[in-house]
């Protein structure tokens, strides 16, 4: 294991951003920190590259305990959110800084620059300063400079936060090749469920200062250890007293399985169709359908229709009365 | 800039400094004339007058001016002082600027505002203020009235303000992550303020600087009581100017006054071209 | 984001900090407050005496009068101007544009002796480019009050401009065209939009005009021929009763001045918006 996270713990003021928390982060692997802004994930991810310094636990880094150990000490490499690109330096001296430090000869850092220039795709713009790049070109800048002094982990903090939907998402991409590439052990945080879902090889999801549930992305999806992961991980309906995905929903036209109900509404969102019920109880559901199984199925507003869980699909069980949503909650992958 | 939204393959947009504006309408083009109307009535025409009655006596005349003896006296000491003046306020006014966005206790505030006093403190006030503790009455037993110490003193109280001000905005805005990234790469604090934070207060202490040595340089009144203004031992320009002035020598008065708008004048380009600099690195 | 907010606290504790607290409190106690007490304890060693006695002397009250008139008088005409030609220089573009933003800030780093001489020589009644064709028509501006004010003018002009500028780029001019675009004229939109808007700015401005006007004592001596009941301001009586060894006289007016410059401070770093303290 590369990273072992002891009963940390970490207070500002009154305010519990971790609480006893332990993780183990596996070699060489991407691992997301998943969870809600404010959860702690970014302190987590502070305190092992040695920013912030946990009020209690212990903290190892592939073998050595770094607990009391100052940044400077600990050979990680850390991509903040805005870049924090050296303004008045050239890309290229942005990313030698960390060699420049080491005081490696002059062509050994040249060379190593170039290779992480090449890496980034950057070659072209190694004699600009950060201010003439965009917001992808600066966070791949800030990424080799991360990686040009051979870190044992690379730390990244909601790396493509800043950055529009379109760039994220090919940096993104990118980010998962390069890993491919390096191997470097990688701990990214991020509240996006669907960046980690995509991305990660193993998913820590964080909230309120605790851990929740470490597993990988099909773990955490099919098996979500509690109500939180559940509607953290993407769209939840209710139908009675269990949490389910509305696409795991099934609808039938006639028979007698799962629970009578009476379509309320019809709205098609691109390829997929949702189709609001109400159960014989009054309960609202929401179901997803393919373009497909809605017209197959030939039912409209007021068509009496049964309702059931697919097969072998998650769910959990509501543990709390408040938290009965009437409405179903669509909008967990907005933060 | 922080949390903006970048397109992507586009350069970040410079600061709002340099947008260009509306062309001018005819009330506003009206106003602009008035404006300068009165700017240079106010202004631009009477230190143009400096500079032709200064010329009125050719070069020759200028040049026995500015380098008769007591006059080159002054000259050397008011440009001599306000340089090391202003060394001393470089590394004291990013140290407090640094104490001042960097630090947090008791009393900061009541320190923001003795920065501000010699900047309103009338300049005859402030003689008067060192005087009384470093003049003949010193409760310190130290007497400097009548030195060229009194001149560097003067000239360190007058200037305070200028290097901290400037600095100060620079510093609170710095990204603090920009210096943990350099933390993490394995800078040693000392390393990250030499080569992260510095460079990126320098422009503005460069400018803060080259105000607080023009400043230096034009400095009258907190010397009137302070230095005796003794010829060729504490007489500053100014003063040399105003005895000229007095002795209706006004030819020799606009002389040196030239060397001293000339100086003012090289610290508004020095100030100009610093801030075109700022804006290009965004 | 939120927890960026409260993460940020240095790492670790830093003994430096201490040294350079107690370096920069003990050079601005020895440079600045310190001194300032001393003139403060200076003009009420005998009580209230001396300060009675300059507050009855009919030539000291005069030249209070005076300095209040000039620097009142300057600091609406650098407030008028400062405002207007803010506007200009955010707002609109002209040929000359980055040449004036420059020579704006001139009259901070001109000596104020250069800016009285400057002034004789255009408006001297004897010899100066303007001054007879302007006497002959009976106005006397050199060794009178329009001169005074001429160069309390000249040595605040930035004051204005410098604090109304920055909050002008910030606002931006998006409200002001909405204004426009609901049919506002552009007097209706300075009044309704932009002065609201800048109004801060314009108060620092004027209380730092006020205090630098106030306290002008270089450009005045030249212009003024500081004579006794007439032109002699606030300042130069500092000088004149000091000279004179009047010290009780001397400190006592210089205590007062003291007094505003310091009030004036105050009242900018209260009406500040508190940035993190």
């Amino acid at each position: 294991m590369s990273i072992e996270i002891v009963n940390v713990g970490k207070r500002f003021g009154d305010f519990v951003a971790l609480d006893d928390v332990s993780v183990s982060i596996p070699s060489g692997r991407l691992t997301a920190l998943l969870g809600p802004s404010g959860g702690g994930k970014s302190t987590l991810l502070r305190i092992i590259a040695g920013l912030e310094r946990a009020d209690v636990g212990k903290v190892e880094i592939e073998g050595v305990d770094a607990t009391g150990l100052p940044p400077q000490k600990r050979n990680v490499g850390f991509v903040f959110q805005h870049y924090a690109a050296f303004k008045h330096l050239t890309v290229r001296r942005n990313v030698a800084f960390g060699l420049e430090i080491r005081k490696r000869p002059k062509d050994e850092i040249r060379r190593r620059v170039d290779e992480l220039l090449a890496l980034v795709h950057l070659e072209q713009f190694a004699e600009r300063l950060p201010a003439q790049l965009s917001g992808g070109q600066r966070q791949r800048m800030a990424l080799a400079r991360a990686l040009a002094v051979e870190p044992t982990v690379l730390l990244l903090d909601e790396p493509f936060g800043a950055l529009d939907a379109k760039v994220r998402k090919e940096l993104r991409d990118w980010l998962r090749r390069l890993h491919d590439e390096v191997h470097v052990t990688t701990v990214f945080v991020t509240h996006d469920q669907e960046e980690a879902l995509e991305v990660a090889d193993e998913i820590v999801v964080i909230n309120e200062g605790r851990v929740e549930q470490i597993g990988s992305p099909d773990d955490l999806y099919d098996r979500p250890a509690n109500e939180f992961v559940m509607r953290f991980l993407g769209p939840v309906t209710q139908l009675g007293d269990q949490l389910v995905r509305p696409h795991d929903l099934q609808l039938f036209s006639g028979g007698t399985t799962g629970v009578a109900a009476r379509v309320t509404r019809v709205t098609r969102i691109g390829f997929e169709i949702r189709v609001d019920v109400a159960t014989t109880g009054g309960q609202p559901v929401t179901v997803t359908l393919t373009r497909n199984e809605f017209l197959a199925l030939g039912i409209a507003v007021d068509s009496e229709v049964r309702v059931q869980l697919a097969p072998g699909s998650p769910s959990t069980t509501v543990s709390t009365p408040e938290q009965r949503t009437a409405e179903p909650s669509l909008a967990t992958t907005t933060s | 800039m922080t949390s903006a939204t970048l397109a992507p393959d586009r350069p970040a947009a410079p600061r709002r400094s340099v947008r260009s504006g509306l062309p001018l309408t005819r009330v506003s083009g009206l106003g602009l004339g008035v404006a300068m109307v009165w700017f240079s009535l106010l202004v631009l025409i009477p230190l143009a007058a400096v500079a032709v009655t200064a010329a009125e006596g050719g070069w020759a005349g200028f040049w026995r001016s500015v380098t008769n003896e007591q006059t080159a006296a002054t000259i050397r000491l008011t440009v001599g002082t306000a340089l090391l003046v202003t060394l001393v306020n470089i590394v004291m006014g990013t140290l407090i600027a640094w104490v001042l966005v960097r630090d947090r206790f008791f009393g900061k505030r009541a320190l923001e505002i003795l920065i501000d006093v010699p900047f309103a403190l009338p300049t005859i006030v402030a003689g008067l203020v060192l005087l009384s503790l470093y003049g003949p009455t010193s409760p310190l037993g130290v007497n400097i009235a009548n030195t060229r110490i009194a001149v560097f003193l003067a000239f360190l109280f007058v200037t305070l303000p200028f290097i901290v001000r400037t600095v100060q905005p620079v510093l609170a805005e710095l990204d603090p992550e920009v210096e943990e990234a350099a933390a993490s790469l394995g800078a040693s604090r000392y390393t990250t303020f030499r080569r992260i934070v510095l460079p990126s207060l320098t422009p503005a202490i460069a400018a803060g600087a080259a105000l607080s040595f023009a400043r230096a340089v034009g400095e009258y009144g907190s010397l009137v009581l302070l230095t005796g203004n003794l010829p060729m031992r504490t007489e500053v320009a100014s003063v040399r100017i105003l005895s000229s002035i007095e002795n209706d020598n006004i030819d020799s008065a606009a002389a040196v006054a030239v060397v001293l708008l000339a100086i003012s004048l090289a610290v508004i380009v020095v100030l100009d071209v610093i801030q075109r600099r700022v804006v290009r690195r965004g | 984001m939120a927890e960026h907010s409260i993460t940020r606290t240095p790492v670790g504790r830093r003994p430096g900090r201490y040294v350079l607290r107690a370096v920069v409190t003990a050079y601005l106690f020895l440079l600045v407050a310190w001194p300032l007490y001393l003139v403060g304890r200076n003009a009420l060693a005998d009580g209230f005496t001396s300060l009675g006695d300059i507050l009855t002397d009919p030539d000291v009250t005069h030249a209070l009068r005076l300095t209040v008139v000039i620097a009142v008088t300057a600091v609406v005409i650098n407030t008028v101007f400062g405002v207007g030609i803010s506007i200009l220089l955010v707002r609109y573009d002209f040929p000359g544009k980055r040449t004036l933003n420059a020579l704006l800030d001139m009259p901070l780093s001109v000596s104020p002796i250069v800016v009285g001489l400057a002034l004789v020589l255009v408006y001297g009644g004897r010899e100066g480019w303007f001054g007879p064709t302007l006497e002959a028509a009976g106005f006397q501006i050199i060794f009178a009050t329009p001169g005074m004010v001429l160069a309390t003018v000249f040595v605040a002009l930035p004051l204005v401009i410098r604090e109304v500028v920055p909050v002008l780029q910030e606002i931006g001019d998006e409200q002001e065209q909405a204004a426009r675009s609901l049919g506002a004229n552009a007097v209706q939109t300075f009044r309704r939009i932009t002065l609201p808007a800048i109004k801060w700015g314009v108060i620092y401005g004027v209380v730092l005009s006020l205090a630098r006007s106030l306290g002008e004592f270089g450009a005045v001596k030249v212009v003024s021929g500081n004579v006794l009941g007439e032109t002699r301001t606030a300042t130069l009586v500092v000088e004149e009763k000091y000279l004179n060894f009047d010290k009780g006289g001397s400190y006592a007016t210089a205590f007062l001045l003291a007094l505003v410059a310091v009030a004036c401070i105050i009242v900018v770093s209260v009406l500040r918006p508190k940035e993190d303290r």
